[in-house]
């Protein structure tokens, strides 16, 4: 009893204890579902292993039947940011990423495409109807160099800088808002 | 009758889970290698399989990749290693200790050490409850006279 008289607020306080454990758990639940439907936060995304690591070098054949050239591993480390865009003609969320490709490419962005496990005709069509946003494009129909870059889903984008590391990376299709919010700061930064 | 329809069900999937003849090494000793390492390793897709249990391409392209490596002469650790360095922690079945993944080795702990501070601190609580102070000359003499009356 002698506790008790000694200390009743903690003690008193203690009742609320559970109360507020509840409550700090309910504000974090909040701020997921709030981040999952602004896009900030996604339970299955993964961060990529290879962030402030040199871009893995590719050495792929150019992209068959499409005017655009290939690019040597040495173009990953131009002195100018580049973006790696990995990307299918099968793949419908490129088609909603698309538009951001074209806007990135026409402020004058380098966009280095590779070609996921496509068919080349195919994809020249892809190029053909929603236009082709690219400097460079190999194709890894094997998806080896998808393997290279920790890749697990198309669409899924890289900013390389001018040293040829890994600053960022984005899987799943862009949006408008994915550029201003988390693009443009970094493209500032590395330009 | 049920267990058996159940087993005609999930035969054929049990075969395909393991992944096609084609795609396994001609050595069963270096075959068996790979399915260990392979059963270490997560879908990056599925998530919650291992890319030996998983149909999506990726862990098709990642058992094949395994298989290489092993028919290669590689060590089991270095195959590992070398996806490791790709896909990160994540890829990793059995998350590995390091200074991001300490916290959630060590909740368990924590949690264990909380209760086993709060067991202390109460018993020691009702110990210095259940000891009262002895009683005073005054209170002993009123005691000695009330057990003296009837």
């Amino acid at each position: 009893m002698s506790g008790a008289q000694r200390s009743p607020l903690p003690r008193r306080a203690l009742l609320w204890a559970p109360l507020g454990l509840a409550a700090a758990g309910g504000v974090g639940f909040w701020a997921m579902l709030r981040g999952m439907k602004d896009g900030s936060y996604d339970p299955r995304g993964v961060p990529s292993a290879l962030i402030g690591k040199p871009a893995p070098r590719l050495a792929l054949p150019p992209l068959e039947g499409v005017a655009t050239p290939g690019f040597a591993p040495e173009a990953l480390a131009s002195g100018r940011p580049v973006l790696v865009n990995f990307w299918a003609s099968w793949c419908v969320p490129c088609v909603i990423e698309h538009p951001q490709l074209m806007a990135l490419q026409a402020r004058g962005v380098r966009l280095l495409g590779v070609n996921y496990k496509d068919k080349a005709p195919e994809a020249g069509r892809f190029l053909q109807r929603h236009g082709n946003p690219f400097s460079a494009l190999v194709a890894d129909a094997e998806g080896r160099a998808g393997i290279e870059y920790g890749l697990y889903g198309v669409p899924e984008t890289y900013l390389v800088d001018g040293g040829g590391i890994v600053r960022w990376r984005w899987a799943g299709p862009m949006t408008p808002d994915t550029v201003s919010a988390e693009l443009d700061p970094l493209l500032r930064r590395h330009a | 009758m049920r267990a058996l329809l159940f087993a005609l069900v999930l035969a054929p999937q049990l075969a395909l889970a393991v992944g096609r003849p084609s795609e396994m090494l001609p050595d069963p000793a270096q075959e068996a290698r790979a399915q260990t390492i392979g059963r270490e390793l997560r879908c990056m897709v599925c998530q919650n399989q291992s890319i030996e249990d998983s149909e999506a391409d990726l862990a098709r392209d990642l058992r094949r990749l395994v298989r290489e490596r092993v028919a290669a002469g590689e060590s089991d650790q270095a195959v590992v290693e070398h996806i490791h360095d790709r896909y990160g922690d994540f890829v990793l079945l059995r998350p590995p200790f390091n200074w991001v993944t300490a916290p959630l080795w060590a909740l368990p702990v924590l949690v264990l050490l909380g209760g086993a501070l709060g067991i202390i601190v109460n018993r020691r609580r009702t110990a210095a409850r259940a000891a009262p102070a002895p009683l005073s000359p005054e209170e002993r003499a009123r005691l000695a006279a009330l057990e003296r009356e009837p």
